[in-house]
């Protein structure tokens, strides 16, 4: 038998519930596991506890005959933005250090209702602002990965959900959760080889996630395959009545509807897609992903989506604009951080507490998104922005028209070195060129591991779909995994 | 209609108050706008908190139906436009006692938009002088928190009870001219929001309070620069808050300078106004569309029920006392003027009918002279409420018809009735045991009038000499020999006989 930390979501599952090993052999193994990879610095906060206590739950079950629940024997990893009861959460951030929340996110609560464990909470860019997890207060995450020109330049897990990728890369977890904004867990996924779905806005319960940006803030899986995407995906999914934005609708048994088969597709090619500079491996791993939904019988169709590059600008105007006014909170007066300089009045306390608790990418977007809602600015900003989202919408309606699904690369390139983009914010925010689209429309995306770029290095391809398509996202995904025969996995250096 | 007269004489003329009133009215309802916490007035500092009143990370609004049902009544109530669509904004700004760091309200799609509301200035005769005043809109909204200076030398504490409290925020036109209209239109407002029961009105406990718009301007001239007093919580005051500002505007302008554009406060103590931060460092909100709330759309189900579930409203129901039961316009506007007081009546008039067998509109009018006359002066006596009354409108429709049969004359009625306040015991029971009931003996009452008449021999020769006013001091005298329980009637009827010789 191969190493227990080998195994994916579903192999986990099975081999618990048939028994083939103990879901506390499984909790040991990955705690193990995880106390040997701090130089990853994926988690900011290790619960082995966590995990071994539901692995008990899940043998004690096992021995009384009782039905497995559909997660036990699994343990995962938890993004630190997901508020865990008793547990420190901290979005990767200063002013939030030391807080423990009195209540389990929605999600989370989900997954340990299934039978899931819990590792630990998994760092990630401050408040889920970054693309390269090099913005948490918690230090940056090291991808596992290396590049095969013999140096060792740590390189950037992507970001935000970059502790998520690190994590499941390295077989340090089997599976993890994310969120998803602009692309915070298509491209961390894509640079790490794994898989990473960001389901329709509203399929997943928003209640006790720290909010970056409301209206596009979306949780999702990340996991070794499409497979195991599904099943935690399932166990996340469901309608939640404290959140508003919640979809009430059945969760669909995905795993169950999973099939590689496309025939009968329309799978559509977005040409905006084809920006300039774009790494050639890029474009030659999308012509192959063409080639590879041909092969599961798809016909492909050229479509266009005209207002695809005003997404990243009109994204940067929203999500900072949401996010300063979500961020008002952090004051200092009810929890978390509070500096108070002597003699200071309450303006000073909320000055000082915010200076002192605050990473410079988040003061940034704060102070982009105060200005774009500000008197005199407001419409040339905020109210243009959104109707920008509008006609992106609309684009990806009409496209529905002529095909069922889009493939496009998850990001323009593949992991870069940790510090090569922190100096340039807007190259930075480049990389989230094709995932932002989608995030704006709230449509389900997926991204998968295509290949390897020359230096070694994973590269993602993306599948978004209509509203409430999962099914059909994972499906297509499944398709790209079925004949990219991925296997590539990182050396541990750690 | 009626064209305002009240003007300021200043130094250069006469000027022209112009009002506007933006009143809050916190939503009677047992949970806040968006989270389930109670509502309840007086609890513990910080016990009616949840973890979307504190703002904890990752904690979401929900509307609360109720809130907004009594929102939707309470435009429906002024005959204003509903908006079926409207959509909750968020106000930005930094304060202690704004957990957020945000104040959810709607600017740009309030869920009511017009509608109007009739004043009258003349209580006596409610029809003679009436003005409408313009709605403009009115959105819900949060409440803040309360921030407490007085509990420690160095710090201040916060409550949150009141955090998330569902507020309506009721916005005139600037349709009034001088303070009483002000005060008609708060006092009016306050009348029909108590009959909808979508606020309880009281506004010294915050329920309701009012930022007052006053700017002046010579007759005929344009609009004035204004000012804004806020949080002005009596009616008085609000009086007195428009007479200070308009008087100290005029002595601005006619000294040669020009009003600002500011936020003022009042002090209730000095009767004043003052500056509290002026334009220039006003607030920028921000405000932009809440993105953790759906727009809120209303459907004709919905609406149809808020409609059908609306009472009588206090003018319909004035005119309807005036026609259909005969009451004074005065006693009418008196006794509509407040929902409990229309309830109470409502129900004594019900219980007087059906305990003295006749129509409403036939006891209509002894039980509204009653109510105002002695229930109101005792009430008033003992400083209660119509709510908090002592004796119920049971007892006094039992009351009422023990007077209209004759079994207790109107002066032993007021003796019972004063017991009733002390005992809380039904006047039928006072009337038994304590052998109050009138007589109309015959026989009992000529045998007093006969020893009066012995008593007094003086005076019955100088009656009987044409000194007829004497004929009151023997029925004084009768009475006070019966212990007031003689019925006056037949004592008139049996000393003019008697008298006569």
């Amino acid at each position: 038998m191969s190493n227990i930390t080998d195994l994916g979501v579903a192999q986990l599952r099975d081999g618990v519930r048939d028994g083939a090993f103990s879901a506390t052999e499984v909790a040991t193994a990955f705690n193990d596991a995880v106390a040997k990879a701090k130089p990853l610095n994926a988690f900011i906060v290790e619960t082995p506890e966590h995990a071994l206590a539901a692995a008990k739950a899940a043998d004690d079950a096992r021995a009384a005959g009782e039905t497995p629940k559909p997660l036990a024997g699994v343990p995962i990893g938890m993004k630190d933005l997901f508020a865990t009861k008793g547990v420190q959460t901290t979005a990767a951030s200063h002013i939030l250090e030391g807080f423990t929340p009195p209540y389990e996110s929605t999600v989370s609560q989900r997954l340990w209702d299934a039978g899931a464990g819990m590792l630990g909470k998994l760092n990630l860019d401050q408040f889920a602002m970054g693309s390269s997890n090099e913005t948490s207060y918690f230090g940056n995450v090291i991808s596992p990965w290396r590049r095969n020109d013999g140096g060792n330049a740590p390189l950037a897990p992507g970001g935000s959900s970059g502790g998520s990728s690190s994590a499941v890369a390295a077989r340090i977890a089997p599976g993890a959760t994310g969120t998803d904004t602009g692309g915070s867990i298509r491209q961390p996924a894509a640079f790490v080889g794994i898989s990473g779905i960001k389901p329709t806005y509203g399929r997943c319960s928003r209640w006790g996630v720290v909010a970056f940006a409301s209206s596009l803030d979306q949780a999702g899986p990340m996991a070794r395959d499409v497979r195991d995407c599904a099943i935690m995906l399932e166990h996340m999914a469901g309608f939640d009545p404290k959140d508003s934005t919640s979809l009430d609708l059945a969760v669909p048994k995905w795993e169950a509807g999973l099939s590689g088969d496309l025939k009968g597709k329309r799978i559509g090619i977005p040409k905006e897609y084809r920006v300039e500079g774009m790494p050639e491996e890029i474009e030659a791993l999308w012509q192959q992903g063409i080639a590879w939904m041909k092969d599961a019988g798809a016909e492909i169709v050229e479509v266009s989506l005209p207002h695809t590059k005003y997404a990243l600008p009109a994204y940067y105007i929203i999500a900072p604009a949401e996010a300063s006014s979500n961020l008002a909170r952090y004051d200092g007066v009810r929890y978390g951080q509070r500096a108070l300089p002597e003699g200071a009045n309450l303006q000073d306390m909320y000055a000082a507490t915010r200076a002192a608790g605050f990473g410079d990418e988040v003061k940034r977007r704060i102070l982009i998104g105060t200005y774009v809602l500000s008197a005199g600015f407001y419409d040339a900003y905020y109210t243009q922005a959104q109707k920008v989202r509008t006609l992106i919408a609309q684009d990806f309606e009409n496209a529905w028209t002529v095909c069922d699904l889009l493939l496009t690369p998850t990001a323009p390139s593949a992991a870069f070195a940790l510090g090569e983009k922190s100096a340039d914010p807007l190259a930075m925010y480049l990389n989230d060129v094709f995932t932002v689209p989608s995030s704006l429309a709230g449509l389900p995306a997926m991204s998968v591991p295509g290949g390897l770029d020359k230096s070694g290095l994973p590269l993602g391809l993306q599948i978004i779909g209509k509203p409430l398509d999962e099914q059909g996202v994972l499906n297509a995904s499944l398709a790209i995994e079925e004949r990219a025969g991925f296997t590539a996995r990182p050396e541990a250096w750690w | 209609m009626t064209e305002s007269t009240y003007r300021i004489q200043g130094d250069t003329g006469e000027w022209e108050v112009v009002i506007g009133l933006e009143v809050h009215a916190q939503v009677t309802s047992n949970a806040k706008l968006f989270s389930g916490a109670a509502t309840a007035f007086g609890a513990e500092p910080n016990s009616q908190v949840s973890l979307v009143d504190a703002a904890m990370p990752g904690m979401l609004p929900v509307p609360n139906k109720e809130c907004i049902r009594q929102a939707v009544r309470t435009g429906m109530a002024l005959g204003a436009v509903i908006n079926k669509w409207s959509r909750f904004d968020r106000k930005n700004y930094f304060y202690a006692d704004l957990p957020q760091g945000y104040q959810i309200s709607q600017l740009y799609h309030p869920l009511v938009g017009e509608g109007t509301l009739e004043i009258s200035l003349d209580e006596k005769d409610p029809e003679a002088f009436t003005k409408t005043i313009g709605i403009e809109r009115i959105h819900v909204e949060q409440d803040a928190g309360k921030l407490m200076h007085d509990q420690h030398p160095t710090r201040s504490y916060v409550d949150l009870n009141r955090s998330g409290v569902a507020l309506m925020e009721i916005v005139s036109r600037p349709d009034m001219r001088s303070p009483a209209e002000a005060g008609a239109y708060l006092s009016k407002l306050r009348s029909v929001l108590r009959y909808v029961g979508s606020c309880d009105g009281n506004m010294d406990q915050g329920s309701m309070r009012a930022d007052v718009n006053v700017s002046v301007r010579k007759v005929g001239d344009e609009l004035g620069t204004r000012t804004e007093t806020k949080n002005v919580n009596s009616v008085r005051f609000v009086m007195q808050a428009i007479e200070f500002e308009a008087r100290r505007q005029v002595e601005v302008l006619e000294s040669g300078g020009r009003i600002v554009q500011e936020t003022r406060l009042f002090d209730p103590d000095r009767g004043e106004t003052r500056s509290m931060r002026s334009k220039e460092d006003a607030h920028d909100y921000r405000y932009f569309p809440d993105p953790d709330l759906l727009p809120l759309v209303l459907d004709d189900a919905f609406l149809d029920a808020c409609q059908a579930s609306l009472p009588e409203l206090p003018d319909a129901k004035r005119r309807r006392y005036e026609s259909d039961l005969g009451l004074s316009a005065y006693n009418a506007a008196v006794l509509t003027a407040d929902a409990d007081t229309a309830r109470w009546f409502e129900a004594l008039l019900a219980e007087s009918a059906r305990v003295q067998k006749k129509g409403e509109q036939e006891v209509a009018r002894a039980a509204a002279n009653w109510l105002i006359s002695d229930l109101f002066g005792a009430l008033n006596r003992l400083g209660k409420g119509i709510d908090e009354s002592p004796v119920s409108p049971e007892q006094g429709a039992e009351l009422l018809a023990l007077v209209g049969d004759g079994t207790l004359s109107g002066s032993l009625g007021k003796q019972v009735f004063e017991i009733m306040l002390e005992t809380g015991d039904a006047p039928g029971k006072i009337v038994e045991e304590r052998g109050l009931k009138q007589t109309s003996d015959t026989g009992a009452i000529e045998t007093v009038i006969a020893e009066v008449l012995a008593k007094n021999p003086n005076q019955l020769e100088q009656y009987r000499g044409g000194k007829e006013a004497l004929f009151g001091f023997f029925v004084g005298q009768t009475m006070k020999a019966m212990g007031g329980k003689a019925n006056p009637a037949v004592v008139n009827e049996l000393l003019k006989k008697a008298l006569a010789g």
